[in-house]
């Protein structure tokens, strides 16, 4: 074996001296240039004249006691693919390494100095464990670029072969004396003068420390220590600071608002627990006994019960700024943050599988449309689904459901909700960090990654955001929590701590500020290990390195844990105790930098104030919103109403998602039931995702989620109650039991000291409590994310604000008794019958059909909760009883999007008749002369009222069904074909008939990137 | 009999491989990477080795090349010798990878330098979808009675290419060229083309197994599909009024079951 030769690569080594080697990586042919290819496309994307041609390579830089003969050895065994690649070895600066044709210009793009490199990480191990006595590595990408003009070359270095924010371009030839990063850092203990600050000057310190600080709070800090007599190291103000941001303590929702709208005046003194939170809570008291919820907006994830051994848990987070700058590592570490949240969870859960819903800009818009600093749509897009399939798919977590939404206002401010949901053993859902524990780090190491992430996600966007945030962006590496978690639950099952939480925002500084509330710490700083020297020690305390927990371990556990880290290869290391002081102190090399009273940090925040005044869109008659559109407004034609549905099925909103779909693993872990893609061909659109968490059960969870960010445009209250209908009726649709659906809500807004912004999203928080309680459907897990507005100064140098529509996200979590319950949306037999349940409205406002008609005003959806509730435990009957052989729910493009979409999937035509619908009224003193222009059978077709579905029933069941049915909206509008024609008719009248390769190819098409 | 199923960092199919393993009537030990470094006499306490799927250290420098590297360093002869004893090797996905890397399904050159590889899929990105595939070998002891299957590929890395004519006849004249992608029916011709074969793989190629048969490696998943409601059309069979099995299509039987029955069979 190679063994040997190794051997004397290793002794020849040891005589040698230090070297700087490049092994450059060139693909054998075109054909395996696929790096070369990400960039063509991103090009593409740019829509730019110039024919330009890109070439790449990639390779390392290894500095070591190494010389050539070994770094050739390492290059064929480990780092070149001798099938399709091509090494070539030489000195860094070379020239032979540093060639370029006389029409083109070549670039190396390297990862800025501290930026976490995972390869080059993995590398310099593997060769060190081989003995090889290399010191450092650094991987770089390298193009080779012909055609581009200087313009062009400057966008494509700036925007496309490399991110400003995480990484450097150099032109040839590459120049380097070391790969060392290490810099020296000289201690010294910084106070902040913040005693004798007058007001300008607290505003001062805020800003420039980057504290996201307003002056009250400033005032309110001075204060504290103006009682203590001295004034604060800059390390207890950043800690402060973490603490009372924005995204660790919910300060606006959480806090005082005076609130008036179309339901009255309120005052809120804390507004989420008096609406979501209460309604839950009151849930619990009526259940009683039955209660099912185990632990809800307390710890990382909300809790409920599964089966009599494992509860399930569910939490969706937003990354939206991170994302915004730097689209794949946002959603990266946005991914790997909520599996954190899953691991830190009761004692730690296993993560089962994930969700991920995105709001984009249209990817078509064209450059000139863009705001100055914004990075172009479809590169967002490409960047945020590269980021969470490489995160996801590392793991081992299915990614099972998502939606993604477009709207032209998310251009600067593009939206990522990334959620997972988690199974925890029933005795092992809570945790208790005792005083004496001792504090220990598990992961990741610590270095200058993220600072000031909680405080930055807590402020606006703006153009200059590009430039000044990049130290908040974060590099996820999503093998080291693999390994964090495969060592994490098996110590949890040993019982070898007594609390776990995540490094999140905040990094340590929040998550030992949460452990030790009601109890104490010391923490000696220089013990957290680290990436590289020359981290402060405010630096080490608040840096938002990913991959790390924080374990709370009884002393007498230390060695057995220690031990099983250790044989996993993972890094734990004592960073203190906790205490029964009351006080965190912080301690670097044996000297305090930091002492501050617990109970000042978690409860002496001055609470907020906000107003907060809504007013709804007021009710506009339903019509053309130009005389261009008004010619075809209401146009019955065969062929006007089949131009419309193509249209519709090719809207983005609408269109499939394969393309991203299949890039994601949905079926690791072996419990997939329903998935994201089903059908005769595993093309159609599932309503949403079943699995089996456990093996060896068939109980499953059905994963849905919902939004309509469009009806928030005439009213948030009905937009929320939509986005929670539509989640719901998502997971009823596949099976779940509608008493066992537990949900999230994620509030995406903007400028909340607005006092309209703030009132738009009180409103849709009231709305969430009133639908929660009319369902009994407990809200078990929120997040917010505010200020999402892009500021930037247009050509005439005016500042411009983009608003993102207010956006709420509603996930469900809904169960079934068994895998085999479950059912899908794809038509499956020809003769069967096909029924319409629930009641259709003219509620077009809002709608997709307006989109694409071009008309405006209207009556939005609203969702009647009694008559939807019925509807959702009829709809659950027929399925357990096992008469429904498809059921897909009504959403964006109504009845007739939904009827195409079953029968494309099945590959089996349908014949309909919409004279069969009844249209009932809407609020008699609101809206029905609105109404009264719009031709009926626009109505059935196109409408999105909520909670209906379309229901295929084999002719046996049909008599069984209907008698379910007495009292609700039911009609049986048609019949599955044997043949591949959508026959829509009302009556006698032929409306469209089209096949459903046409209609599925139009939707296949806009995003078949 | 029992199977031993290797994990190292970033291996996350695991847990449902071993389960398989037991359906079939395996005993199972998942153990790390680490643990068998430390102890390899450990080895001889099983019959078959399995190295299921996942991203072992990140797939960093290459699918499967770290993982690959490190066996073929520190255990490479105790691999050959356990092969050489009649024993059995199966690598899944990653475990392919790892396998190929490690020289124990094609040799290596003389200078370290492998001959064959498993290269970034056509569409250039990660895809999970399901694949219909077709045995056609003799020698693969795991493929043994197998005609057809149906199962999930689920990878980003899984294009089968040799270094060159030789090497690729060198395979098929020891009957190596064990499983293929084909269409989903079999009187449809679609050899070669995209959808059926999902990574522009030569000669379609899922999977080859080593001289011996014994050793035996593949890109889709079998432990993905073992029970009924993993299949990507179940609902569509339970649906369709088609109330006994045999008046299913022939599909919904070809599951992955028989990979690791093989395995375990074989020791009886």
């Amino acid at each position: 074996m190679s063994v040997g030769l190794a051997r004397d690569q290793r002794e020849s080594a040891i005589h040698s001296q230090v070297h700087l080697w490049q092994v450059e990586i060139c693909p054998r042919d075109a054909a395996h240039d696929h790096l070369a290819a990400v960039i063509s496309s991103a090009v593409a994307d740019l829509r730019l004249n110039d024919q330009v041609h890109v070439r790449a390579a990639h390779g390392y830089l290894v500095e070591g006691e190494v010389d050539l003969p070994a770094v050739e050895w390492i290059a064929k065994r480990l780092l070149v693919d001798g099938v399709t690649e091509v090494g070539q070895i030489g000195r860094v600066g070379e020239t032979a390494l540093n060639q370029q044709d006389s029409d083109q210009v070549c670039r190396y793009v390297l990862f800025k100095p501290g930026v976490t490199d995972a390869i080059a990480l993995t590398a310099l191990h593997t060769m060190q464990a081989s003995g090889f006595a290399v010191r450092a590595v650094r991987t770089y990408r390298k193009y080779w670029i012909s055609g581009a003009s200087a313009e062009t070359l400057t966008l494509l270095e700036r925007k496309v072969i490399a991110n400003a924010s995480i990484e450097e371009v150099v032109a040839l030839p590459l120049q380097l004396e070391s790969l060392a990063t290490d810099v020296r850092y000289d201690f010294e203990l910084l106070r902040v003068p913040l005693l004798d600050a007058d007001e300008t000057q607290l505003m001062a310190i805020s800003r420039q420390g980057g504290l996201s600080l307003n002056l009250l709070e400033m005032q309110t800090i001075q204060n504290h220590f103006r009682s203590l007599d001295r004034n604060p190291t800059d390390i207890e103000l950043e800690t402060i600071a973490q603490t009372w941001s924005e995204h660790c303590s919910h300060k606006t929702l959480a806090g005082r608002i005076e609130y008036e709208g179309p339901d009255g005046r309120r005052t809120f003194q804390n507004m989420l627990k008096e609406t979501i939170f209460k309604a839950t809570t009151q849930l619990r008291q009526q259940w009683g006994d039955k209660d099912w919820c185990v632990s809800v907006f307390k710890d990382n994830a909300g809790v409920v019960k599964f089966d009599d051994q494992f509860h399930v848990c569910f939490k969706v987070e937003t990354h939206n700024r991170p994302s915004a700058l730097e689209p794949y590592g946002g959603a990266n570490t946005g991914v790997g943050g909520v599996i954190r949240d899953t691991l830190g969870t009761g004692l730690g859960a296993k993560p089962i599988c994930s969700t991920d819903v995105f709001c984009f800009a249209p990817p078509d818009m064209s450059p000139e449309e863009l705001p100055e600093g914004v990075l172009h749509p479809a590169r967002i897009m490409r960047g945020v689904v590269a980021g969470v399939r490489d995160y996801g798919n590392r793991m081992g977590i299915p990614t099972v459901n998502g939606a993604i939404y477009f709207d032209r206002r998310y251009v600067g401010n593009p939206l990522v909700f990334c959620g997972n949901v988690g199974l925890i053993p029933v005795d092992k859902s809570f945790k208790q960090p005792q005083s004496g524990d001792l504090i220990v780090a598990l992961g990741g190491r610590t270095g200058r990654d993220g600072i000031h992430g909680a405080t930055f996600s807590s402020v606006e966007l703006t153009d200059k955001s590009e430039k000044l945030s990049g130290g908040a962006v974060q590099i996820g590496n999503a093998i080291i929590e693999k390994m964090v978690q495969d060592v994490l639950l098996q110590a949890r099952d040993r019982e070898l701590y007594s609390a776990v939480t995540d490094c999140g925002a905040g990094g340590f500084s929040s998550a030992v500020g949460e452990m030790a509330e009601g109890l104490g710490a010391v923490v000696d700083l220089e013990l957290a290990p680290l990436k590289y020297q020359g981290l402060s020690y405010t630096e080490i305390w608040i840096s938002e390195a990913q991959e790390r927990m924080v374990l709370s371990v009884p002393p007498e556990n230390w060695t057995a844990l220690q031990a099983l880290c250790h044989s996993e290869s993972v890094e734990a290391t004592v960073l203190g105790h906790f205490t029964d002081d009351r006080k965190l102190q912080l301690r670097y090399h044996g000297q305090t930098v930091g002492h501050l009273d617990l109970k000042f940090m978690h409860d002496g925040r001055p609470p907020v104030v906000r107003q907060a005044k809504y007013t709804p869109t007021s009710a506009q008659p339903y019509g053309p919103s130009n005389v261009a559109t008004a010619a075809h407004a209401w146009n019955l034609s065969r062929a006007s109403i089949e131009d419309t549905l193509l249209r519709l099925l090719g809207e983005l909103n609408i269109a499939s998602k394969q393309w991203v779909i299949q890039q994601y693993d949905h079926e690791v872990q072996g419990g997939s039931v329903v998935k994201p893609l089903v059908g005769a061909a595993g093309d159609g659109p599932s309503d949403a995702a079943a699995l089996r968490p456990r093996l060896d059960s068939a109980r499953t969870i059905i994963v849905g989620n919902g939004m309509a960010p469009r009806f928030s445009d005439f009213d948030t209250y009905h937009a929320a109650t939509s986005a929670m209908d539509e989640a719901v009726r998502n997971c009823v649709a596949t099976g779940a039991i509608p008493s066992r659906i537990a949900v999230l809500d994620n509030f995406s807004w903007g400028y909340t000291d607005r006092p309209e912004t703030l009132g738009a999203l009180v409103r849709a928080a009231i709305a969430c409590h009133d639908l929660a309680l009319a369902w009994q459907v407990p809200f078990i897990s929120g997040k917010d994310s505010l200020n999402n507005e892009f500021s930037y100064h247009d050509a005439h140098g005016q500042r411009q604000t983009i608003r993102i529509p207010h956006t709420l996200l509603i996930s469900a979590l809904g169960q079934a008794d068994t895998d085999t319950e479950c059912v899908s949306m794809d038509l499956k037999r020809p003769g069967n019958r096909l029924l319409q349940i629930g009641a259709t409205y003219c509620e077009l406002a809002g709608s997709h059909f307006s989109l694409v008609r071009g008309l405006e005003g209207g009556q939005v959806p609203e969702v009647r909760p009694q008559s939807a509730w019925a509807l959702f435990e009829t709809v659950h009957r027929c399925i357990k009883a096992g008469w429904i052989s498809a059921c897909h729910d009504l959403s964006e493009g109504g009845l007739a999007v939904a009827i195409s979409e079953m029968a494309f999937a099945g590959r089996l035509g349908a014949t309909i008749d919409l004279s069969q619908i009844e249209i009932f009224s809407t609020n008699p003193n609101a809206a029905e002369s609105r109404c009264d222009t719009v031709p009926a059978d626009l109505v059935r077709l196109f409408s999105e009222s909520n909670s209906r579905f379309v229901i295929e029933v084999p002719p046996a069941f049909v008599d069984n069904v209907r008698r379910e049915f007495a009292t609700l909206p039911i009609s049986d509008i048609g019949v599955v074909t044997d043949n591949s024609l959508l026959v829509i008719r009302s009556g006698e009248q032929a409306v469209a008939e089209m096949d459903i390769d046409t209609l599925r190819e139009r939707w296949q098409k806009p995003l078949a990137w | 009999m029992k199977t031993l199923i290797l994990r190292g960092p970033g291996t996350n199919c695991d847990q449902e491989t071993a389960y398989a393993f037991q359906l079939a009537g395996s005993q199972t030990e998942i153990l790390h990477l680490n643990q068998l470094l430390a102890a390899p006499e450990r080895l001889r306490d099983f019959q078959v080795m399995c190295l299921p799927g996942g991203f072992s250290f990140g797939d960093d420098l290459g699918a499967g090349r770290v993982f690959g590297y490190k066996l073929e360093q520190q255990l490479g002869e105790m691999l050959q010798q356990f092969r050489d004893d009649g024993k059995l090797i199966l690598g899944i996905c990653n475990g392919f990878q790892i396998l190929l890397s490690c020289g124990l399904l094609v040799s290596p050159r003389q200078d370290g330098v492998r001959r064959a590889t498993l290269a970034t899929n056509d569409c250039g990105h990660f895809l999970n979808r399901w694949v219909y595939l077709e045995a056609s070998t003799s020698k693969c002891v795991f493929l043994r009675g197998i005609h057809r299957m149906v199962m999930p590929m689920a990878h980003a890395e899984g294009k089968f290419m040799t270094d060159g004519p030789e090497t690729t006849a060198e395979l098929e004249s020891h009957d190596q060229l064990a499983l293929r992608y084909v269409a989903p029916l079999p009187d449809e011709p679609s050899l070669g083309d995209w959808p059926a074969n999902p990574n522009g793989a030569m000669l379609d190629l899922a999977g080859i197994s080593d001289p011996s048969g014994r050793v035996f490696g593949l890109m889709p998943h079998p432990e993905r599909h073992i029970t009924k409601t993993q299949h990507f059309q179940w609902t569509r069979l339970a649906a369709s009024g088609r109330t006994k099995e045999n008046e299913w299509p022939a599909h919904w039987s070809q599951n992955g079951q028989g990979v690791f029955r093989n395995a375990v069979e074989y020791f009886r």
